[in-house]
């Protein structure tokens, strides 16, 4: 930052969002198929923040740079975890780093779910497939202020029973007796003895009362309209329901203007947004 | 007839049924009769005459279908407070699909064949069984249509 | 002495060359108007020989020509094609380069050390304005860009008053010109008639005024300051475009309106209108390694909501039509731009105007997006379903 010291008396000058700071990978753990999960420690020793909801911009080196979720726990200060799921060239590249590489964090960035306001609501967690990572923060912090909270259901989908994300926290959250999990699969083998259906009509037959349930979303863009009409049909108006959305997030300060959602900057006013709030923006076609 | 006293009250309070007109719910009372079925059974096969629905009370119903070459796929799962089959509405009558008790089944079977005769010579019970049961299936419509969206933007995880 | 705001002076020709000379002695680039390409452009100059004597610019829609009036003036151009922008934020800039080393890389900060402090001659109100919201931009709570902060900070702003406007220009409308408003250094009226060239100048700074007092001035006649403020206002009884005052919620309501495909049946999404646009901020990036494979680099380049590209997500691009492109420029241009910086993101330039291959005017778009809604129940029916869709499976 030399070229910059001259100018201090000038004005502030801050830390360049853009530079990316080195992390190392101390685990790399294999999900469902396509997905994997990093551990992440810094490389200088410092430490590291973060609200459920957030996301960083994670760089491979030579390859480029992906927005993904943060999907640990944020009271963990010893590393951050990230799943990820092969989807382009620079994922798929990031799914072959081995243990002790290095890799560039940029963040965290954009706006988290809402905790403490919501303290005394029941909660419904409404996800499928890959959107169980940026919830799961969440769900570990609900849990860890459970008896600030009502009931806590989450209502989680994927398409078959070999691609269920987190499958063994699924199964521990489930046998507590303070949290109800509906999972349910688009299709199973014939004897399969869970749900099948669409995320929605899990929602449909989940054990809420709406008047003082707070929803979360985490859906593709696609999904989140069908999730939304399902929690308003059982008495969850948009002032309580939350979604996260995701565009194309280049810089994550709001200074590239990819992911403008009409006024808003996905990257730093949402990526979660209070659903009556985007709901005029939300059936513009190709917004 | 016993029985069919006993059904009357649990008929009338099945969500499905809610808000029918007594008269008609006394002439499907007499069509019903009480059923229970083991994990695994089946309620009704795909291919087989269609000549029944179920009231589900209790307990979750897969619908799977057959498809040859492989094994039978669950595509769907019906709840407590549902109704299970429509094929005995709509011709040919039969079931386009196996029904399967995921864990133990609590229902009433209603007899299609006797119902169809009985909505043919009595409109008003007929419109009324419709606007019954067409939601239903405009929902599941809605749910596979929802699916099919997810499948064709959403990558398998 | 220092002659900051309402001290005027008046200097010729040879003083402006001494100015630009000291500047350079400063240790400044001095960035003026100059011809090439049969265009005012903005680069490097050493001295007046370089500025455009005696052409003007003829911006029409969809046309830019240069006429030669044969009188000395310097500035006698409307703006140049682009604006202060590719200097304020550079068209690539580097973002970092890493290097391998052992298992893992080393990040090099980019380091814009070296390259010297800019003097912008001849910036007009409306490009003031513009660098104005850039300002705005640039330094949001929490989001600064350190580069351009640094560029910004150093840059010296010598603005020159429009005598007239261009056929392009609806600066009035927009409220940022043509009259010098405040935020330069030093500003110049450039006064030419048959017996004298001279420039009316009022620093507008503690760096504009120590300028001033390094060069040979004279005090201005009170008819010579009188002439001098009178050619804003000549500027403004020329403009014949103006934009709505109510554009903003004009567009605002207009996002379903038919009138966007009206639109994109002449737009050629070339993206000409962001390029030329002196607000326009959107990049992408661009990562590179060298052949060894152990030297990478990141690039920012300029990027425009035109491309397809631009609003590409793991399903493919959410703006496939050259519709839903256009009211996304237009949109947030003149409406969202407020809610996101507080002030409007079009300045009235009129480039995007003139620059458009086929000619499209923003103000008439604008105009035409009102009288649709006015005329018609906006869009009803245009984007939603038919009734018997919309009713199904509820």
């Amino acid at each position: 930052m030399d070229g910059f010291a001259q100018h201090d008396d000038l004005m502030p000058l801050p830390v360049d969002p853009m530079i990316p700071r080195l992390f190392r990978i101390v685990k790399v753990k294999k999900e469902v198929r396509g997905v994997f999960t990093w551990h992440l420690v810094p490389v200088d020793g410092g430490d590291f923040s973060y609200r459920p909801g957030q996301f960083n911009m994670l760089y491979a080196f030579g390859a480029g740079e992906v927005a993904i979720s943060i999907s640990g726990d944020c009271r963990d200060k010893d590393k951050i975890v990230h799943t990820i799921r092969m989807a382009g060239s620079v994922t798929k590249i990031m799914s072959q780093l081995p243990v002790g590489a290095t890799v560039g964090v940029r963040g965290p960035f954009g706006r988290p779910w809402p905790i403490e306001p919501l303290y005394g609501a029941d909660l419904l967690f409404v996800t499928g497939t890959i959107g169980l990572a940026p919830l799961r923060p969440l769900i570990y912090e609900v849990l860890h202020q459970r008896d600030k909270f009502g009931k806590v259901v989450i209502c989680y989908g994927s398409r078959g029973t070999e691609d269920i994300l987190f499958e063994d926290e699924l199964h521990q959250w489930r046998g507590r007796f303070d949290t109800n999990v509906h999972v349910t699969v688009h299709s199973a083998p014939s004897g399969y003895r869970g749900r099948v259906g669409s995320v929605a009509a899990a929602v449909r037959a989940a054990s809420i009362e709406g008047a003082n349930t707070q929803a979360f979303v985490c859906r593709s863009e696609t999904m989140t309209k069908p999730a939304v009409d399902a929690l308003r049909a059982r008495g969850i108006t948009s002032d309580r329901i939350w979604v996260t959305l995701e565009r194309n997030m280049k810089c994550g300060v709001g200074l590239c203007g990819h992911c403008q959602f009409g006024p808003t900057f996905m990257c730093k006013d949402g990526p979660v947004y209070r659903f009556d709030q985007i709901e005029h923006l939300f059936e513009i076609r190709e917004l | 007839m016993v029985e069919i006293e006993g059904l009357g009250p649990l008929v009338a309070t099945h969500p499905f049924f809610t808000g029918m007109d007594p008269s008609a719910l006394e002439i499907i009372v007499g069509c019903c009769a009480n059923a229970v079925f083991k994990t695994g059974a089946h309620l009704y096969r795909q291919g087989e005459p269609a000549d029944k629905f179920y009231l589900i009370r209790d307990g979750l119903v897969t619908l799977e279908v057959y498809v040859g070459g492989r094994p039978a796929i669950a595509i769907e799962t019906v709840e407590a407070g549902e109704i299970v089959g429509w094929s005995w509405l709509v011709s040919p009558y039969k079931w386009s699909n196996d029904a399967r008790a995921s864990g133990t089944v609590r229902a009433i079977s209603i007899d299609g064949a006797c119902l169809r005769r009985k909505m043919e010579a009595d409109r008003v019970l007929g419109y009324e069984i419709y606007k019954r049961f067409l939601p239903v299936m405009a929902r599941r419509l809605l749910n596979n249509r929802e699916r099919i969206v997810e499948l064709a933007t959403e990558p398998a995880t | 002495m220092t002659r900051i705001s309402g001290t005027k002076v008046v200097f010729g020709r040879p003083e402006l060359d001494r100015l630009i000379a000291l500047l350079r002695a400063d240790g400044y680039r001095v960035i003026g108007p100059c011809i090439a390409d049969g265009a005012v452009v903005y680069d490097e100059v050493t001295s007046t020989e370089d500025l455009p004597e005696g052409w003007r610019d003829d911006s029409q829609p969809g046309r830019y020509r240069l006429d030669a009036t044969g009188d000395g003036e310097l500035f006698g151009y409307g703006l140049g094609a682009q604006g202060w922008k590719r200097f304020l934020y550079p068209p690539r800039q580097m973002l970092f380069r890493a290097e391998k080393a052992g298992r893992g890389f080393r990040i090099q900060q980019r380091d814009d050390d070296g390259t010297p402090p800019l003097a912008f001659l001849g910036v007009r109100a409306c490009e003031l304005a513009a660098i104005g919201v850039f300002d705005r931009v640039f330094h949001q709570k929490g989001f600064e860009e350190p580069g351009y902060l640094r560029r910004r900070t150093d840059a010296l702003v010598i603005a020159v008053e429009c005598a007239r406007a261009a056929d392009s220009c609806f600066c009035v409308s927009m409220h940022t010109g043509p009259a010098l408003p405040a935020g330069y250094d030093l500003r110049l009226n450039e006064v030419v008639d048959g017996t004298r060239h001279v420039f009316v100048a009022e620093a507008g700074s503690e760096r504009g005024a120590a300028l001033l007092d390094r060069l040979s001035v004279d005090v201005p006649p009170p008819a010579l300051v009188a002439e001098a403020a009178g050619q804003a206002e000549a500027a403004s009884r020329q403009q014949r475009r103006r934009m709505d005052p109510d554009v903003a919620g004009i567009l605002a309501r207009s996002l379903e309106s038919n009138h966007w495909e009206e639109v994109a049946k002449r737009c050629l999404t070339c993206g000409n209108c962001t390029m030329v646009c002196p607000t326009c901020f959107c990049t992408t990036v661009e990562d590179v390694t060298d052949l060894s494979g152990n030297n990478a680099e990141r690039w920012r380049t300029w990027d425009s909501c035109f491309t397809i590209d631009y609003s590409h997500i793991a399903g493919g691009a959410l703006r496939q039509k050259a519709s839903s492109r256009y009211r996304q420029w237009m949109t947030h241009k003149l409406s969202t731009w407020h809610q996101q910086f507080g002030v409007s993101g079009c300045v009235g330039c009129g480039r995007c105007i003139t620059w458009c291959p086929v000619g499209i005017d923003i103000t008439e778009e604008a105009a035409a997006l009102a009288q649709a809604e006015g005329t018609s129940a906006a869009g009803q029916g245009h984007l939603a379903e038919s009734p018997g869709d919309a009713g199904q499976g509820r």
